[in-house]
């Protein structure tokens, strides 16, 4: 894998062009998000859905006429995973019954069934869920920024947060595009995601702040770039082991995590692609400088300038 | 540059591996599936000659029985597999009757010497093993309702006692008394009244529509928060309870949220009898005992609960039932000797009241009333049918003299012992649930599905893990290999944490595991691709693992940091399945970051360091430099 050793490859030269491929993904998701929405689970919507296992594969269409017959409404009848199982999704019905109704209504066809797994959630349960997800993940990039803006700098703080967003905004509209199920297990994906693509973005700005301080020649975009190829070795391979690891999930995790393998496996290209190309490109952005991020002088002497308020890493830290 | 670790941090690592090695080892012994038999009272002991008759019985049957062993108070019987369970558990109820539960389980195969050290497998989530998952919610609204009408008789019996004249004291909206009054003298005398005796209510004086004085009382926030939490934590009570009587092994009852309820029944596959129970209400009733000469029709002779071979001959007719009872809790007498104060309420109490008058030294009984359904099978036609039966048992569970006309609120005293106390008070107060509940979220997992996804999480975490160790070994060589231990143990210390935490282990759990798995190794990346640096800028071998470690560690510490901020926020707003996640999430950082940092550290130092070397092994064309 990479092991790039010659000239710096000039990743800031294309910043412009990926920036016009970000705006453009972000604003084509927002856009399909808008007019698509999200095919939210039953996590979020309320309502039942029960898996079935049969001992033959069943056609689908006869369980929809007997579905029909018994009086249901509104109802959502699929294979899951394999032919013989079955996932039938109520989702107006708020009913704490209904699956074991369903179960008796489909034996009467006289086919071997077997219920695997049922669930029925409340609506309001599902409202609260969607509110508390939605808080979830603002909170979390708040916090992120403050953490990198007392840990960094300002700038820092807005150039992390604004690529998870980016990655978020994305993934939102990958599931909405193919109107992939959006549960609460993708909603885990999503901020394992944050997560991810944050660990990526603050290698990388570690770098940067280190070059900074070190290298005493060269405008902000040649630091930054060379920052980018020093660790570019890193971060493939780590992204690398990741969705090594991902696709392996994905293949073998079994059904119910495959959207959470889904979401996790375009988390991580996206993240790794983020991290350099819109929070390095966000750093220029903001025109960040080496002023940025001088170790202010020790107390007792002025400061050059007001900006400096990066403060320097406890002593701890720098030591092994 | 010598890199050596002082002796000191050497035994740090190494005690910590080995704690972590000790306690990942019990999940190498897997669960043993058995039967628990547990008494169905608190009275009923299950010995030795309970598990014979038991054992016998699987004998005969045909079911291979591995031990059967007391463990206090239960039984357990361990079997052959998950369809010996499945057989024996009906055989068993059956050759021991009604008087004991039995329960499937998953008895853990922990040798004793672990078992000694607190050490035991990880707990396994309902998605692993199977089961039902109940969200039950409490209706809050009620809850405040009712207890503000046994406020209001309270308030209105006194100002009676006084002859204070008022009219209305009618519950009005959500918290509030409002009484009327004639004149202001009438209200100061009302107002200073209730300030001096309920101080759980805001007072507020104004003048009505027709010119009336009113009083209007108002529960104070402090008080309708302590209303709830009261109203949810009865609750759990009396689910506990109840969940006793399903006889299901491992239940949890737990509190989520304010006003929510979370039961899980690990192994219950019938959701209609599981439901059943929990929403079913046993009821109380307070009658008089019968006098000697009173006529055979108007009484009923019922058992004690604790020894049915006690009877006592009531009156038919009912004083009060357990809805009117307000509050129940143990407390003591002024000599020290434990008593139950029950609060009615207003109704309850008027009712009380008038029947007690007239009735000092006679005897009043509480009887527990229990509303139970079974399911049993029976041949029907040459067919095994599960035919249900639902049944009413009647239990006298305290007799105590009456002393005085009794009020809305009352003691009853001369128990034996502050358990006897308390078991009282709980039962009074399981009577009946202090605010309604309903079913807010219901989750079934069968028990195939369960083994399907134990098998396809090892399986991707056996896998993912394999991919990961050939990776490193190609691309970094020996210091590879060097990562891959500590890959290893950073797996193992993982699971070690869980195991001593008790966290359970879910789907997404195992997910995170896998995740974990897949970002641990960045730490190790990081410090590699930092040493290759240095080497490449023509630093010594000794002075290059130095200043790897040295440069990436703040890299590693603020990555992992930013990454654990985002884990605890997923903990603290998840429920259910994301929680699961954010927990191997949380404690898989920090063993990666520990073993990353430390232990990784030690052993490069082991193997290279204090002596001098030429180059290292660690991928690439840079690593001869």
């Amino acid at each position: 894998m990479p092991n790039v050793e010659k000239k710096p490859i000039d990743f800031m030269g294309i910043r412009k062009v990926a920036a016009a491929f970000s705006i453009a993904l972000v604003l084509g998701s927002l856009i399909i998000l808008a007019i698509n929405g999200l095919n939210l689970g039953l996590d979020f919507t309320g309502g039942t859905s029960v898996e079935l296992e049969y001992s033959e594969a069943p056609a689908l269409d006869d369980i929809r006429n007997v579905l029909a017959d018994s009086g249901y409404e509104n109802f959502v009848v699929q294979n899951f995973g394999a032919e013989t199982s079955v996932l039938v999704r109520l989702s107006d019905a708020f009913d704490d019954e209904l699956a074991a109704q369903v179960t008796e209504d489909l034996r009467t066809t006289g086919q071997e069934l077997e219920l695997v797994r049922s669930s029925f959630v409340g609506s309001q349960v599902g409202d609260e869920l969607k509110e508390d997800s939605g808080l979830g993940l603002l909170l979390a990039l708040a916090v992120v920024l403050v953490y990198v803006a007392m840990r960094f700098q300002a700038k820092f703080g807005l150039a992390s947060v604004v690529p998870l967003a980016h990655d978020v905004i994305i993934i939102l509209g990958i599931f909405s595009l193919f109107q992939w199920t959006f549960d609460l297990s993708v909603l885990a994906a999503l901020l394992a995601v944050i997560g991810y693509s944050l660990n990526d973005t603050i290698v990388v700005a570690d770098r940067i702040r280190e070059n900074f301080r070190k290298m005493r020649v060269g405008d902000s975009e040649h630091i930054i770039n060379e920052s980018i190829h020093q660790t570019i070795s890193r971060t493939l391979n780590t992204s690398g082991t990741t969705l090594v690891v991902l696709i392996a999930l994905y293949l073998f995790g079994g059904e119910a995590i495959n959207n959470f393998a889904i979401a996790l496996i375009f988390g991580v290209i996206v993240g790794t692609y983020s991290s350099i190309y819109v929070a390095a490109s966000m750093l220029l952005a903001l025109g960040v400088s080496r002023d940025d991020l001088v170790i202010p002088p020790k107390e007792g002497l002025v400061g050059q300038e007001g900006e400096d308020e990066e403060e320097q890493p406890p002593e701890w830290l720098n030591r092994m | 540059m010598l890199n050596k670790f002082p002796l000191w941090k050497n035994m740090i690592i190494l005690i910590a591996v080995a704690i972590g090695f000790i306690y990942a080892l019990p999940n190498l012994y897997p669960d043993d599936y058995a039967v628990q038999i547990s008494g169905a009272r608190s009275s009923t002991q299950v010995d030795e000659r309970t598990l014979e008759r038991a054992v016998t019985a699987l004998e005969e049957a045909g079911i291979e029985v591995r031990s059967a062993e007391v463990d206090e108070p239960d039984g357990l019987i361990r079997l052959a597999g998950g369809e010996a369970q499945l057989k024996a558990r009906p055989i068993v109820q059956a050759a021991l009757g009604n008087d004991y539960l039995v329960a499937l389980n998953m008895a853990p195969s922990t040798p004793d010497w672990l078992r000694s050290i607190g050490a035991g497998p990880m707990k396994l989530g309902l998605d692993l093993r199977g089961g039902v998952h109940f969200l039950l919610e409490v209706d809050m609204e009620t809850a405040l309702k009712q207890r503000l009408e046994a406020l209001s008789g309270q308030v209105k019996q006194d100002l009676r006692d006084e002859r204070i004249r008022y009219r209305g004291g009618e519950v009005a909206g959500a918290q509030n008394i409002v009484l009327t009054f004639r004149d202001e003298s009438e209200r100061d005398k009302a107002f200073s009244l209730v300030r001096d005796q309920y101080n759980q209510f805001l007072l507020d004086e104004r003048r009505g529509d027709d010119d009336e004085y009113e009083l209007v009382l108002t529960l104070s926030e402090a008080q309708v928060r302590e209303i709830e939490d009261y109203a949810v934590e009865q609750n759990l009570t009396t689910l506990r309870n109840r969940v006793n009587e399903l006889g299901v092994a491992e239940p949890l009852v737990q509190q989520q949220g304010r006003s929510r309820i979370v039961v899980e029944l690990p192994g219950v596959q019938d959701t209609a009898q599981a439901k059943r129970v929990i929403g079913a209400t046993a009821n109380l009733e307070f009658r008089l005992e019968a006098r000697q000469d009173a006529p055979a029709g108007t009484t009923e002779v019922y058992p004690f609960r604790d020894s049915e071979n006690r009877t006592a001959r009531l009156e038919k007719e009912v004083i009060a039932s357990g809805d009117s009872v307000a509050n129940a809790q143990q407390g003591f007498d002024e000599n020290g000797q434990p008593q139950v104060n029950i609060t009615m309420n207003s109704a309850g109490g008027d009712r009380m009241n008038r029947a007690t008058r007239d009735a000092i030294q006679r005897r009043m009984a509480v009887l527990f009333i229990e509303y139970k359904s079974e399911t049993t099978e029976r041949r029907v036609d040459g067919e095994m049918k599960e035919v249900e039966k639902r049944s009413v048992e009647r239990g006298i569970i305290s007799l105590a003299t009456i002393q005085s006309a009794l009020g809305s609120s009352f003691r009853i005293t001369g128990l034996d012992s502050v358990a006897e106390a308390a078991e009282l008070a709980l039962l009074l107060r399981a009577g009946s649930l202090a605010a309604p509940m309903y079913f807010a979220e219901e989750r079934t997992i069968g028990p195939s599905l369960g083994q399907k996804n134990i098998d396809a999480g090892m399986m991707s975490v056996a896998l993912g893990f394999g991919l990961v160790l050939i990776y490193m070994a190609v691309f970094y060589r020996v210091f590879g290999l060097i990562a891959n231990l500590t890959l290893t143990i950073n797996l193992m210390m993982l699971i070690a944490c869980m195991s001593i935490l008790s966290a359970t282990l879910t789907l997404p759990g195992i997910a995170g595991i896998v995740l974990t798995v897949g970002m641990a190794v960045d730490a190790n990346v990081l410090i590699f691709e930092r040493i290759k640096e240095e080497l490449k800028s023509g630093m010594p071998p000794q002075s290059a693992i130095n200043a790897g470690y040295s440069r990436a560690f703040v890299s590693i510490v603020d990555a992992n940091i930013t990454t654990l901020l985002v884990a605890v926020i997923l903990f603290a707003m998840g429920s259910g399945p994301v929680k699961g996640f954010a927990v191997t999430l949380c404690i898989g950082i920090l063993t990666s970051m520990f073993t990353s940092l430390l232990v990784s550290r030690g052993i490069v130092n082991f193997a290279f360091g204090g002596r001098k070397i030429e180059k290292l092994s660690i991928g690439g064309k840079l690593a001869n430099a």
